[in-house]
């Protein structure tokens, strides 16, 4: 049976219009001006629009979308904060929601209190909260502070105290608000792991986050919200891959249908460039277990001229990974006849860190250099990393850094019984 | 095992009834409140829990200085300065909970846009912190009696009937004021003239009789006059017109049925308008 079911779920706001005074002044004054203007055009914003989903117990299910999709009203109605103003929800189990790490805490209380307090205004119980105090303490490593008022804590050592209550927060369906755009990457290591070990104990969490490596790794299903309606419910890799093409307008595969306007001079032009995987079903999600292929198809115009086709990747902060050429022996150095070419490079899997990259393509000709199309960023793809434990990651859910991700051989030896030694 | 609780979330349904039993559930969060407001107000001021006791007690002082020399009034059975107090102890109280429960959904916005919970936790636990003064301030008031000598009868064990009757009538304003106070922010400027006119209209420093005897009933429209005269008439056995009194205790259940109605209408939207 469904643990969450959504039902046309609908939030309308009055921006402006024949809505009610915001102030006794206003109130007041309006009654006298009321016969005047009474038809003030109302004008109305839909946050959602007929929102209806299932989710099953166990799932992680994330919500994506633009800032003002829509996610966070439907977070904060599924969290009972707000009412929908048409449709419903069920939700059968406890539910906890964190739509903001502290929530409660108070500048004047010292640390102990302020987990009481907090741990009660996320609804845990007085005698839970005594149960995992010493936990809470530990996770949070401010043993030595707990006595003093947080006013004097630091940034960090205020959200480690506020996520250390959160985190020890066990309900059976779990709400998440972009708790972890906040603190230090160490710390939404730690929020990723433990939200992890959440999910393994069953528990259904819906997450809204900007994080789309986040979510690839720690959801299944992802719901991409569009201008308050669901525009997409579908596994996270297809909806991530789908979102992500929509906002930066390249996918993994590019057409330059016209000759004329094609990148490229009168030597060659550029005709198609695409990236894939063995499945080759159009997606530009792959998942880091398996090679994927750039392929770069141009039209050389002129006879006779010896080409080399190259890609650069960059990833999302725009570094470089690595530049590759074609220096295949059956092209290299050989002057080339007019025609259509087709020429593709396999990257291995276990190679690429997880993320997004963008892949510029090239064609030159050597001594002396010139390159006839240069194009920069002309598709992007998707590398997946799940939790399955069989990529380089292994067991660890957190923010694995590195440019590559390469599983490496590894040996360990037994060299004496004795720790000493 | 529990057995897992089923949550249904539908439009706002303004009629519906008040749940009383999701309050009792919330009840932890309450005390917590109820506790922190008390921590944090007696850490902040230099004099702490003595604050409390010492605030009705001063106003008494002074109005005892001037009306026991300028404007005299007749206070029978007691003296002037234990009537004030008497005043004073229950005026202090409901002052200070219209005051800062009138602005504490505001001002407690960052939980009411955030977290789950029966709104009306937020103006009840503002009040119950300053319950918690009044209690002390009690045995100021006990204190002063003693020390006067007036006679203690059995009448003394109807003290925490009128202790719900006053807080009923606080609980009542303070709600209705919170939850205005979402909606129209200029409450809180109209807030201290409205105090100040509930002050005067009330028999905290007067006594009833000193109102013309054809305004009585009228005056007894505010449920404070009736709990005043009520609490003073078992303490001080000073006299009680019985029909002003059910008036004043009439206006009080309305007053509350009114206020809970209005709260439970409004209070779906606070987190939407905060």
């Amino acid at each position: 049976m469904e643990i969450i079911k959504v039902e046309n779920l609908s939030k309308k706001y009055v921006l402006r219009g024949r809505r009610k005074a915001n102030t006794l002044r206003d109130l007041v004054t309006g009654v006298f001006r009321s016969s005047g203007k009474a038809d003030v055009k109302e004008e109305v914003l839909w946050a959602l629009r007929d929102v209806s989903f299932d989710v099953e117990e166990g799932e992680t299910v994330a919500l994506v979308g633009n800032n003002g999709a829509g996610k966070s009203t439907l977070l904060k109605i599924l969290s009972r904060i707000v009412k929908p103003t048409i449709g419903e929800a069920t939700l059968r189990g406890r539910t906890g929601s964190l739509l903001e790490v502290g929530t409660g805490f108070h500048q004047e209380l010292s640390g102990r209190e302020n987990i009481f307090l907090n741990g009660a205004v996320l609804g845990m119980k007085r005698s839970e909260i005594e149960k995992k105090f010493d936990e809470i303490v530990a996770f949070s490593e401010l043993e030595k502070f707990l006595d003093t008022p947080i006013k004097f804590y630091s940034t960090g050592m205020y959200m480690r105290l506020a996520f250390a209550v959160a985190a020890h927060l066990e309900p059976e369906i779990l709400m998440v608000d972009e708790v972890l755009a906040v603190g230090d990457l160490a710390f939404q290591r730690k929020c990723l792991n433990k939200m992890r070990d959440i999910s393994q104990h069953g528990r259904t969490i819906i997450f809204v986050s900007h994080n789309m490596q986040a979510v690839t790794r720690l959801c299944s299903r992802a719901i991409w919200i569009e201008s308050g309606r669901v525009r997409e419910d579908a596994p996270a890799k297809d909806v991530v891959s789908n979102y992500l093409n929509s906002q930066t307008e390249t996918s993994a595969q590019r057409i330059w249908e016209d000759t004329e306007t094609a990148p490229g001079n009168d030597v060659a032009r550029l005709r198609r460039v695409r990236v894939y995987d063995e499945k080759d079903d159009g997606s530009s999600a792959f998942d880091i277990r398996r090679p994927v292929f750039v392929e770069l198809s141009y039209r050389v115009l002129r006879d006779g001229q010896t080409l080399m086709p190259s890609f650069r990747l960059y990833n999302e902060e725009n570094v470089c990974v690595f530049t590759s050429n074609d220096l295949d022996e059956k092209w290299r150095r050989v002057p080339r006849k007019a025609g259509v070419y087709t020429s593709r490079a396999r990257i291995p899997e276990n190679f690429l860190a997880e993320g997004n990259f963008y892949v510029s393509v090239a064609l030159a000709t050597y001594e002396p250099l010139n390159y006839h199309f240069n194009e920069r960023d002309a598709v992007a793809f998707l590398i997946t990393d799940s939790l399955e434990g069989n990529s380089a990651r292994g067991d660890f859910a957190g923010q694995m850094e590195g440019l590559v991700r390469p599983i490496l051989d590894w040996e360990t030896d037994f060299e004496s019984e004795r720790p000493t030694d | 095992m529990q057995s897992t609780p089923v949550i249904k979330i539908k439009p706002s349904d303004s009629w519906g009834a008040f749940d009383l039993r999701e309050f009792w559930h919330y009840r932890e969060l309450f005390y917590l409140l109820v506790w922190r407001d008390l921590k944090v107000r007696y850490k902040q001021t230099f004099l702490g829990v003595l604050w409390a006791v010492l605030q009705p007690g001063l106003t008494a002082f002074i109005f005892t200085i001037i009306f026991s020399r300028v404007a005299r009034f007749e206070t029978t059975d007691v003296p002037y300065w234990l009537f004030a107090l008497s005043g004073f102890t229950f005026w202090t109280f409901a002052n200070s909970s219209v005051n800062f429960a009138s602005n504490s959904l505001v001002h407690h916005k960052e939980l009411v846009t955030k977290i789950y919970f029966p709104r009306m936790i937020v103006p009840a636990s503002a009040v119950g912190a300053y319950f918690i003064d009044l209690l002390l301030t009690l045995t100021v008031l006990f204190g002063g009696m003693i020390f006067y000598g007036a006679p203690l009868t059995w009448k003394i064990l109807l003290v925490p009937v009128f202790l719900m009757f006053l807080l009923m009538i606080t609980v009542s304003v303070s709600l209705l004021l919170a939850a205005v106070n979402v909606r129209f922010r200029d409450v809180k400027f109209i807030l201290p003239f409205f105090l100040q006119v509930w002050l005067f209209i009330s028999p905290v420093f007067y006594p009833t009789d000193w109102i013309p005897e054809k305004w009585r009933y009228v005056f007894a429209l505010n449920p404070l006059t009736g709990c005043l005269d009520g609490f003073r008439h078992i303490l001080f056995g000073t006299a009680l017109d019985s029909v002003s009194f059910i008036i004043s205790v009439s206006v009080a259940v309305v007053l509350l049925i009114f206020a809970l109605t209005v709260f439970r209408r409004m209070e779906d939207d606070f987190a939407d308008l905060l």
